[in-house]
């Protein structure tokens, strides 16, 4: 087997909900060895669930309703979260692919005795925690240096390491709102309070940014040999994705309204219903060409003709004519014929494709988006794979997401070299190994 | 100029629009030299983009453009020309990366392919990025950020029940293709050492979208492991309640704010509010109640009436309540956190002046983000770039302006 860009990497990570695991993800992707520091005294909360053991009436069985009620956030395995539902959590399980875990109580002086002979066989230590919330159990980037003077500590927590509000533990909703990104995801004709969105925007970008940051300082270290500390507030990491709206800001003084489906320089824009239940397509003109490839897809229609429709201004202010032409037009056909035959005419659009439609698509299969991955407590399922392709070291899912300890002995004894008598002991007082929670294992 | 995370990584940045340039700009902003090639006349199509300097359109003066190529030299080069391409293969000599945002047949079409750069230069990063990537049915296909959203992202379930999709707002679909090709590049970069090669990265949006943890991947593992479809959910304040305490956007005195609940954060509520009688009031002892939550709105709502939304945030961090604000640009700018950690920073561009931008999006101890210079006029650099790096005469540079090939 090939090298793959990040072999003889390895990650120690103590990531939390959704942020800290997609950054790990990315580098395990890439060919580090990402160690999760689990532990059988304390449940982190939305990471490998909501509880350790949900009473039933939160397993969800359908796609609609709150947090603790039912969609893709709190999925179980066939809806079924059985003897050991931190190891049938679907995202858990999605974004843990590529890494190991194992189970150290760092609440107690010696586990994190041997959490710091682990970190000093390793290069990376990323955690995703409040500021301060390591300090208590002793592990901090300076004592951490002491053990590896190399190492690159990460800390990446909602609001970052320092800062008036530096300990406010806020989740993807929150960062959104406080980042202006909701401020700008509105349907025009409603208000806030209506149109929230659950999708958030914050946790795939401080993710992401996270893992760049990581890399940065590994390129840093192997130029100068030094190790450092990184201070990631996924906030920070939103506010650039905004550009357009703080520039508007810092240059006008004017804040940027939302604008729904449409766009501030191209017309139309918009979501189409199509023939069939709930299905959408969805229709960007970018020029004049565009307007004209339209019109000839949908049988150049006479209304298509009009003077007022013929330049983007005109387009703009007609804007709600001519969405009622188009959705005419598309409610008669199927949303992936609508794509094929726009996009003949050199027409951006494309279907409105939810989660099994996506599954199903033949892009992503044609480029083999989809993996096969057989997981030890869940058995054999199709999984979103890796994000891009790379010529001579093509990434996989090279492992299923780790039940909860499943590298105990791995990383006692292999990475860490101890002895069988101490692993025995260790695990009697259980400082160090396990499967399985504790009862009463914190939750929130 | 100090020691930068990637002083000396050099590439060449023959990207336009948001997704290439953002990944360009997060190599650049932490210290590695970033040549960008624009077309003679005309730059960068983000150039014609606005919001613009006090509104008036203008090739310098777009914030979009501005805000996407901080700390990057800018040359202009015809890469359609005979000459253009061999000067642009020179240039291959000398970078670690090149990445390209072109439509799929561009680059073979101009004999720029990955073979080709490959031969020039072996340790080469090539990252392309495209709408739906190198290979595919797809490939050739026109997409904006709406339709990535839609075919690759998680549009089906944004908004509510009962109306159509909603889009994100912005473009946070091409920033963060260009924030994960970033972290591709780097990847490959990092691992050519050892590889004593480099190879070729393709960047599907479409895919950084459909792998995303914005929530996509999630439920379409949901649909793969379970048969759950995850759709429109209805809005908070209408769905039935499970719990008595408040989750979702709710209106304050001054604007609206965000807050989350978890199941045994009824006290965390009642300190926020201040209103500590309530934990022996008879209606909210069992958090699970739905029927009573409707009185505890009451109480809810007439509280935030009375309070701003920064007041509302305060007080809910206080409480240890994830509850926030829902700010916008002028909020972010002037947000006091934000002050504290020194987040914005200005710097002077020839025609603007002193512009606030977005700051570091990390702070690194020992090798920090810097902002060293602005966005670079068109053409800003050929002298530079032309005459320091490939040694070419200044007559030589008279003779290509001459010809349009720079």
């Amino acid at each position: 087997m090939g090298r793959l860009p990040l072999d003889g990497v390895r990650i120690v990570g103590t990531p939390v909900v959704i942020a800290g695991p997609f950054a790990t993800m990315l580098l395990a992707d890439m060919g580090a060895e990402v160690i999760l520091s689990e532990s059988i005294q304390h449940f982190p909360p939305v990471t490998r669930g909501a509880f350790p053991r949900p009473p039933q009436f939160i397993v969800p069985t359908t796609g609609g309703g709150m947090i603790g009620g039912a969609g893709g956030l709190s999925t179980y395995y066939d809806h079924w979260a059985g003897s050991r539902p931190w190891d049938r959590y679907v995202m858990f399980n999605n974004l843990g692919r590529n890494k190991l875990s194992c189970c150290i109580d760092l609440t107690r002086p010696r586990g994190v005795d041997v959490f710091k002979r682990l970190i000093k066989k390793s290069d990376v230590f990323l955690e995703s925690n409040r500021p301060g919330s390591m300090d208590k159990l002793g592990i901090t980037y300076e004592s951490l240096r002491e053990v590896k003077p190399d190492i690159i500590h990460i800390n990446m927590p909602a609001l970052g390491c320092t800062g008036r509000h530096s300990q406010g533990a806020l989740f993807g909703a929150q960062l959104q709102a406080l980042a202006g990104h909701t401020w700008l995801t509105r349907y025009p004709d409603l208000d806030y309070t209506t149109t929230q969105s659950f999708i958030f925007h914050a946790d795939a970008c401080a993710g992401a940014t996270a893992a760049f940051a990581v890399l940065c300082a590994l390129q840093y270290r192997k130029r100068t040999g030094k190790g450092q500390h990184i201070d990631l507030s996924q906030l920070e990491t939103v506010i650039p994705h905004l550009g357009e709206a703080i520039m508007e800001y810092t240059m006008n003084h004017r804040v940027q309204d939302p604008l729904g489906n449409r766009d501030a320089n191209m017309a139309p824009q918009g979501v189409y219903r199509c023939h069939g239940d709930d299905r959408w397509v969805v229709i960007t003109v970018d020029s004049d060409e565009a307007w004209q490839g339209l019109c000839r897809g949908m049988g150049n229609p006479e209304w298509g003709k009009a003077e007022r429709f013929s330049t983007v201004k005109g387009r703009m202010e007609n804007h709600d004519e001519i969405d009622r032409y188009i959705e005419e037009w598309t409610s008669r056909h199927d949303h992936y014929e609508v794509m094929w035959i726009l996009q003949k005419e050199g027409v951006a659009a494309g279907p409105v494709l939810d989660g099994r439609d996506a599954t199903h698509d033949p892009h992503l299969a044609s480029r083999g988006f989809f993996e096969v991955v057989k997981h030890g407590e869940t058995g054999v399922h199709l999984y979103p794979g890796i994000s891009w392709k790379m010529s001579k070291t093509p990434l996989g899912i090279r492992k299923a997401a780790p039940c909860l300890g499943e590298d105990n002995d791995y990383v006692f004894k292999k990475v860490i070299g101890m002895s069988d008598a101490e692993i025995k002991e260790l695990e009697k007082e259980q400082i160090i190994g396990g499967d399985e929670y504790v009862e009463g294992a914190s939750a929130f | 100029m100090g020691d930068l995370a990637l002083s000396g990584v050099k590439v060449l940045d023959l990207s336009w629009y948001i997704a290439g340039p953002y990944c360009t700009k997060l190599l650049a902003d932490y210290g590695a030299d970033v040549i960008k090639v624009e077309k003679p006349g005309e730059g960068d199509p983000a150039r014609k983009i606005g919001p613009f300097f006090q509104d008036e359109p203008h090739l310098e003066k777009s914030g979009l453009f501005l805000h996407l190529n901080t700390n990057k030299l800018g040359i202009t080069l015809n890469i359609k020309s005979t000459e253009g391409r061999k000067i642009l293969k020179e240039l291959v000599k000398k970078v670690d990366i090149v990445v390209e945002s072109f439509s799929p047949r561009v680059m073979p079409g101009l004999g720029l392919d990955y073979k080709t750069l490959e031969k020039i230069n072996p340790k080469i990063v090539m990252t392309s990025i495209s709408n739906f990537g190198q290979t595919g049915p797809y490939r050739d296909f026109k997409a904006s950020e709406i339709v990535e959203y839609a075919m690759g992202g998680e549009m089906y379930s944004s908004g509510i029940a009962g109306r159509e999709p909603l889009k994100l707002g912005g473009n946070v679909g091409q920033y963060q293709a260009g924030t994960m090709a970033a972290v591709a590049t780097l990847g490959a970069f990092y691992g050519t050492d050892f590889q004593g090669e480099g190879q070729h990265i393709d960047i599907s949006i479409m895919e950084t979208e459909a792998g995303d943890a914005d929530r996509r991947s999630t439920h379409v593992m949901g649909y793969l492991a379970a048969g759950v479809i995850t759709n429109r959910w209805v809005p908070p304040r209408e769905a039935a309640r499970i719990m008595i305490m408040p989750s979702g956007v709710y209106p304050c005195k001054d604007g609206f704010i965000n807050t989350l609940s978890m199941p045994t954060w009824f006290p965390r509520y009642i300190k926020a509010l201040g209103m500590p009688g309530l934990k022996d009031d008879p209606r909210f002892q069992n958090v699970y109640n739905g029927e009573t939550a409707p009185e505890f709105d009451a109480i809810w709502y007439n509280w935030l009436a009375d309070h701003t939304k920064q007041e509302v945030f305060e007080a809910c961090l206080e409480a240890k309540i994830a509850s926030a604000p829902l700010n916008n640009a002028e909020d972010v700018v002037n947000y006091s956190h934000l002050k504290d950690r020194e987040y914005f920073t200005e710097i002077e561009h020839p025609a603007t002046g002193r512009i606030i931008y977005t700051g570091a999006p990390f702070k690194m101890s020992e090798s920090p983000w810097q902002l060293r210079s602005s966005a670079p006029l068109l053409g800003q650099h050929n002298d530079e770039v032309y005459t320091k790096i490939l040694g070419y005469h200044k007559k030589d540079l008279a003779k290509l302006k001459e010809s349009g090939v720079i």
